[in-house]
């Protein structure tokens, strides 16, 4: 789960890292308010997952309640990305010396936490570290922690001045915790900003969550945006089914991650285009199949256009998952709901007779290859184009 | 021979008495694996499947001289199970479940590593323990054993070794192999998650090392740079043929695709990457699955030739004799046959043994 900025502040405020005062709101009236309360200069800043949101415009100083006012209704206004804004965080302004960047991050192949700091703050980092890595410090973190003098010394030819960079090293370290405790696996500050007045302060934050740690996390729910997630989005993760929607004309319904990527790649490699990514997982239940029939179809309730879709593939290979159930599922929302387009299947493994016995009761057939099914359901949906 | 796993693998299975644990408790058992107890801390002196449960691995080590535990347990205690399965003593460890915190995973890594790191000096103990996983099919020696979720039917002893990140898309292409006449020496599944025990260089060293395995199969998927990687390692370290394919070389980048691992982040991580390292260490790369079973014909069949300085056409690939009903004599005839020119090689310690 990637946290917006106000749900990262809240998260890095929670481990003693210094923000500055700031309210979400979804209305200019509630900013203009936020910003009285706060007092003097704010800056207005859209709440929505993208980089890039300044040059968008999507973050304005405001230097009184009405000021505030019109800048967040101009921001409230605003698509960034195509993602439309429905919140800002109005926040006390700060007087910036210098930026920097800081981050940890999950380093998979030295398989610990990697701290990445460079003097270059406010920035895209990943623009850095394309055109100038020398310029970005990496450093890994042994699972024993980082120790308050590593902190000072990494700081030190950054910043010179000793209060900073003991300002500085503390943040770091509970930035380690917050990521550590947080179950994250990016916590990063960008910039990390040294004021006027001799402080170093944390004026942005973004943060990924560990999906996988969610049990031990009941506050994770309420960061949990409804507007971030489409209506099919979230029967798709309700239902336990591993869903990315596409610009294709292909729907595919297929049981694991590997599998359900290699029979997009398929569709693309004979002429198609997938509609989706949809991995129902390992077990068997026929009601999974039904939703994810469902989803692919769309329509003004899942919030989708299922329309462009113009024709199904079923790729299964049974292992844990047994084809009958797979079969059930197909028939019983065919029953409930009848496809307006083609669909093909393919069954392997598992119980697969079976399958086949119960999908030809009902009219219907399967292949055994995957190639051939893949380029049935492309002449498929060639034909309905035509 | 095989990697890993064979019929001197005595398994225990934690979590047993949970659901997917019983279930695939039978299926190993059916198929041969010497499943010697079951770990569920509370269930101590039930059986299942006529084995006999303890409530904790170090009893279940006490009573049955187990050197592999299988890991079905729930994900919030899984890496709980791990560390108990690395302090009790076990060999190669198997973690099936699906969902572990990387937190939890990191930290069963290091402990792993460190008491393998303690047991490098120890006499038979070298390499051990290893953890494959988390969030893996497993692994199965066609004919010796199995352990973990793998369907064994669609798999027949021979030559050809099988790693791979995923877990139907192994299925898939393992059956393929199959049905082309390519057997299998070992197939191991090492996971979808960002942190894993094992990864595509230690199951090809271990590959390169096995007299039987004559050629190897890697499918790889998008994210992190394992793959480049193991394209390294392949042109440092490995003679034996190996053929890659790379899964979600249409996938967006940003979006995970159901593996927890599977995202391009940062414009890294992409198929194209991944296949560009392979191609430029000399791995045939296939575009689809169904490539993949002639690509590793071919390089067999090379290498073949190579080493009896006959020379062979990828046509005779193709007309290869079918499969025999006794699949793991018949790979097993082909593995040797293949050794009978090794003395070309410069394989002093397989020259040795012989």
């Amino acid at each position: 789960m990637n946290l917006h900025e106000y749900q990262g502040k809240e998260l890095f405020a929670r481990y003693g890292l210094p923000v500055l005062p700031g309210q979400v709101a979804t209305t200019p009236e509630e900013a203009r308010d936020i910003a009285a309360s706060i007092g003097g200069t704010v800056v207005v800043k859209a709440q929505v997952q993208a980089g890039g949101r300044g040059k968008a415009g999507g973050v304005q100083l405001a230097n009184s309640p009405e000021e505030a006012f019109e800048k967040a209704r101009d921001i409230l206004a605003l698509t960034i990305k195509g993602l439309p804004v429905r919140k800002v965080l109005v926040t006390q302004a700060a007087d910036i010396a210098r930026e920097l960047y800081l981050s940890i991050v999950l380093d998979r192949s030295r398989k610990l936490p990697l701290i990445m700091l460079s003097a270059e703050g406010g920035v895209d980092i990943e623009e850095v570290a394309r055109t100038s890595p020398a310029k970005i410090v990496r450093r890994p973190i042994p699972l024993t922690g980082i120790r308050p003098y590593q902190a000072r010394a990494l700081f030190q030819p950054l910043l010179g001045d000793v209060r900073l960079v003991a300002q500085a090293a503390d943040i770091l370290i509970k930035l380690h915790r917050a990521y550590t405790e947080g179950d994250c696996t990016l916590a990063e500050i960008n910039p990390l900003a040294v004021t006027r007045d001799g402080r170093v302060l944390a004026l942005d934050a973004k943060v990924i969550l560990d999906d996988n740690a969610e049990f031990r996390h009941r506050e994770w729910a309420t960061w949990r945006d409804p507007d971030d997630e489409t209506p099919d989005q979230r029967l798709a993760r309700e239902m336990g089914l591993s869903y990315v929607k596409l610009d294709g004309d292909i729907g595919c319904i297929v049981n694991g991650a590997g599998l359900a990527m290699a029979t997009m790649d398929l569709i693309k490699h004979y002429g198609g285009e997938p509609a989706n990514f949809l991995d129902i997982g390992g077990s068997s239940n026929p009601e999974k199949v039904t939703a994810a029939l469902r989803i692919i179809t769309g329509g003004a309730a899942l919030g989708n256009d299922g329309s462009r879709v113009r024709a199904i593939l079923v790729n299964i290979f049974g292992g844990i998952t047994r084809c009958d159930d797979v079969a059930n599922g197909i028939v019983k929302s065919l029953e409930t709901s009848p496809l307006q387009v083609p669909l093909v299947i393919r069954l392997t493994g598992t119980n697969e007779d079976l399958a086949r016995r119960i999908l030809s009761d009902h009219g219907l057939s399967a292949t055994t290859s995957m190639d051939e099914g893949v380029r049935t359901v492309i002449a498929k949906a060639q034909e309905v184009a035509a | 021979m095989s990697i890993l796993i064979d019929r001197s693998t005595r398994v225990i299975v934690q979590g047993i008495t949970g659901r997917d644990g019983g279930f695939h408790t039978q299926q190993m058992l059916s198929y041969g694996t010497r499943v010697v107890a079951g770990v569920t801390p509370g269930k101590g002196g039930e059986k299942v499947h006529g084995v006999p449960v303890f409530d904790s691995v170090a009893e279940a080590m006490a009573e049955s001289r187990a050197n592999t535990s299988v890991i079905y347990v729930p994900a919030p205690f899984a890496a709980d199970a791990i560390l108990e399965a690395a302090d009790g003593g076990l060999g190669l460890i198997v973690c099936i479940t699906e969902g572990l915190p990387v937190r939890d995973t990191l930290a069963a890594y290091h402990h792993v590593a460190e008491i393998r790191e303690r047991n490098a000096v120890k006499d038979g103990a070298a390499g051990k323990p290893r953890l494959i996983g988390p969030n893996c099919p497993g692994l199965i020696s066609p004919g010796l054993s199995k352990v973990g979720i793998l369907p064994g039917q669609i798999c027949k002893s021979g030559p050809v070794g099988v790693v791979s990140r995923s877990g139907t898309l192994t299925y898939e292409v393992v059956h393929q192999l199959t049905r082309a006449g390519l057997g299998q020496s070992t197939c191991l599944g090492i996971g979808g998650d960002p942190v894993i025990g094992t990864n595509f260089i230690d199951a090809l060293a271990l590959f390169e090392a096995d007299p039987q395995t004559a050629g190897m199969v890697l499918m790889g998927e998008i994210g992190g740079s394992d793959e480049e990687d193991a394209a390294q390692f392949i042109r440092k370290h490995v003679k034996k043929p190996v053929v890659a394919f790379i899964a979600g070389q249409t996938a967006p980048p940003g979006k995970r695709m159901g593996h927890a691992g599977a995202i391009i982040s940062g414009g890294h991580g992409t198929a194209s990457e991944k296949m560009a390292a392979f191609a430029a260490a000399g791995v045939p790369v296939a575009r689809i699955p169904s490539e993949i079973p002639a690509l590793i014909a071919e390089a067999l069949d090379r290498r073949r030739g190579r080493r009896t300085g006959r020379r062979v056409t990828a046509k005779s690939a193709s007309r290869r004799p079918k499969p025999s009903t006794n699949g793991a004599r018949a790979g097993r005839a082909r593995a040797t046959a293949g050794r009978s020119g090794a003395k070309r090689r410069t394989a002093p310690a397989r020259a040795r043994k012989r």
